[in-house]
């Protein structure tokens, strides 16, 4: 399993992660590495084996849909790094 | 005048603040004192809330004073810096949050307010808990105090150095592929993940939320029922917390594991496991069956050497998702000198993250990603299946099963943080239990060459009294958990 260069930028660009050239380099190498170690899972026989998300068995939890309080607006707006009033500042989706 | 109030259990301390022998404020001084006197070694705290926690001892004496209170009320406690406490900056050693003060309390923390607890600080971790050793710290990396030169484990090293080098009485971690129990084998104290559901993980920074659990690190199993009694339990802000009644976890402590039946997985014993660590492992195990437990040894559990790659697509995978949120825009790091929308974005995480969080995101990236999803994250999560099974199938025959919580004792700072392949091996006795949802405790099971070497006991779902139980016997009848290291 080698990552070239090319997918690696491929996959940065999916996750919006901007990469030094370095980290390119460094990173196409050690997850080529992790993934050819990680082969051993194709040695496995999961023919008709289902898939788990997760180990519990809930499903579909349900609430009934009430009015409750919520957090004063100063106070979740006070982390945001630019804000504007009431509002997150956001930069122009399109431009 | 009480000797050493740095090394009180909390039902030591509960003891003598019921009497009136010892208050809140001279408990949490002599807390914030040791704080001050091993922290420029051990480097176990991202923040000091020295202001907080002696207005939190004044109320708990006030409390104390008028009669009834709850087992935790007025001891110190420090909590991994994941988990959101209001108005005291919640950074899970990320530059990303480094300045994040939270507008809630997670509902464990809720949960121990309640109970009148005083909260001295927050610890230090690999950064949003992706690590085993807390080098990948975006802000300092942690100290082990039975060796400055070694790795307190990961990633709540800092809960469980704060634990062992007497800063607090007890801890809080998080677990999500052996993070609260590997560096409780490497401190020598006790940590316990409970089962998946059992605590509430609403307010805790998500990392894996198929795999995190919320936990305690103590200095022995008593302590650890009497944290667990407090923040174990149904919440209806956490969906996947299940609405089953929670025991008192201090009942089974009964010293009785007459006919519990023990067994030894034989893949736990890996190869490149130190010799001492085995030696040790298997001197334990006879103890157990001195106590009175029926042990089989050489158990099988043959999917377990696939349980590392698959652990390390499924946590990465849900990583990527989970960390998607933090674009610049609603809180945390915000790179603001670039031209377009996608380009601060592209900054802010590239400024924001550590070498090992990008390196997760983009191997979980790549797992989820069209073309190569079924080859790798549905097929560990069709892995993750057949582990779970394998389990349930030796939980019809055994009560327990008993591993080490690691295959070495705690490795120098340095020798591994730029080897991930190598780093993700030191999780490899305790992630299979996340990926099975299941708990287990990890317990001091002595040293070699003075360094800590820690005994997993892993259970059914929701059989933590069992662990319990198995822990508290093995404590009451060895002196490991009660040494302190040489600071």
């Amino acid at each position: 399993m080698k990552l070239s260069r090319e997918q690696v930028l491929h996959i940065a660009l999916l996750a919006r992660l901007g990469l030094t050239e370095t980290e390119v380099d460094r990173l196409s190498e050690q997850l080529s590495d992790i993934l050819e170690s990680f082969e051993v899972l194709q040695q496995v026989d999961t023919t008709g084996i289902p898939p788990t998300a997760q180990s519990i068995t809930l499903q579909n939890v349900m609430k009934d849909d009430e009015d409750t309080a919520s957090l004063p607006q100063s106070e979740i707006l006070a982390n945001a790094p630019q804000r504007d009033g009431s509002f997150f500042r956001v930069r122009a989706v399109l431009e | 005048m009480i000797p050493d109030h740095n090394r009180l259990t909390i039902h030591q301390a509960h003891k003598l603040l019921k009497t009136k022998q010892l208050s809140s404020v001279e408990l949490t001084k002599a807390s914030l004192e040791r704080i001050r006197q091993v922290e420029p070694k051990v480097q176990a705290l991202v923040t000091v809330t020295e202001e907080l926690a002696l207005k939190q001892a004044q109320k708990a004496d006030e409390l104390i004073a008028t009669g009834d209170i709850h087992p935790l009320t007025g001891i110190p406690i420090v909590i991994k810096d994941n988990m959101c406490t209001k108005g005291i900056r919640t950074t899970c050693s990320s530059k990303m949050l480094e300045n994040f003060v939270p507008p809630y309390d997670a509902t464990v923390v809720e949960k121990l307010n309640d109970c009148g607890v005083v909260v001295v600080g927050k610890s230090n971790m690999d950064e949003f808990a992706m690590g085993s050793s807390t080098e990948h710290s975006a802000l300092f990396p942690t100290h082990n105090p039975w060796d400055l030169s070694r790795v307190p484990g990961g990633s709540s090293g800092g809960s469980a150095v704060a634990v062992a080098a007497g800063e607090t009485i007890y801890a809080l971690g998080s677990d999500t592929g052996g993070s609260i129990r590997q560096p409780a084998g490497f401190c020598s104290v006790t940590g316990l993940k409970p089962t998946y559901g059992r605590v509430s993980r609403y307010g805790l920074v998500a990392f894996a939320s198929s795999l995190d659990q919320i936990g305690p690190l103590t200095q022995d199993v008593t302590d650890c029922a009497l944290v667990l009694n407090a923040i174990a339990g149904y919440d209806t802000r956490d969906s996947t917390s299940v609405p089953y009644p929670t025991p008192d976890y201090t009942q089974c402590l009964t010293n009785d594991i007459n006919r519990l039946h023990i067994g030894v997985p034989k893949e736990y014993f890996v190869e490149g496991m130190q010799a001492e660590v085995e030696i040790a492992i298997r001197a334990a195990i006879h103890k157990l069956e001195e106590l009175g437990a029926r042990v089989e040894w050489e158990v099988a559990l043959p999917h377990t050497p696939y349980a590392l790659a698959a652990y390390y697509i499924i946590a990465p995978s849900e990583a990527s998702a989970n960390l998607a949120r933090y674009d610049g825009v609603k809180y945390g790091f915000s790179y603001q000198d670039a031209d377009s929308m996608w380009e601060a974005m592209e900054k802010t995480r590239q400024y924001g993250f550590g070498a090992e969080v990008k390196r997760r995101i983009m191997l979980g990236t790549y797992a989820l990603s069209a073309g190569y999803y079924d080859a790798w994250y549905l097929k560990a999560q069709k892995v993750r299946t057949l582990i779970r099974q394998e389990f349930d199938q030796a939980f019809d025959k055994f009560d327990a099963l008993v591993t080490p919580t690691s295959p070495t004792v705690p490795f120098k700072i340095g020798e591994k943080v730029d080897d991930p392949l190598q780093m993700y091996l030191a999780d490899v006795c305790t992630l299979p239990i996340n990926i099975a949802g299941l708990p287990a405790i990890s317990i001091p099971a002595g040293f070699a060459n003075g360094l800590p070497i820690g005994m997993q006991i892993i259970g059914k779902p929701f059989a933590e009294e069992t662990l319990l139980k198995i822990a508290h016997a093995y404590q009451q009848a060895t002196e490991w958990h009660k040494r302190k290291p040489p600071i």
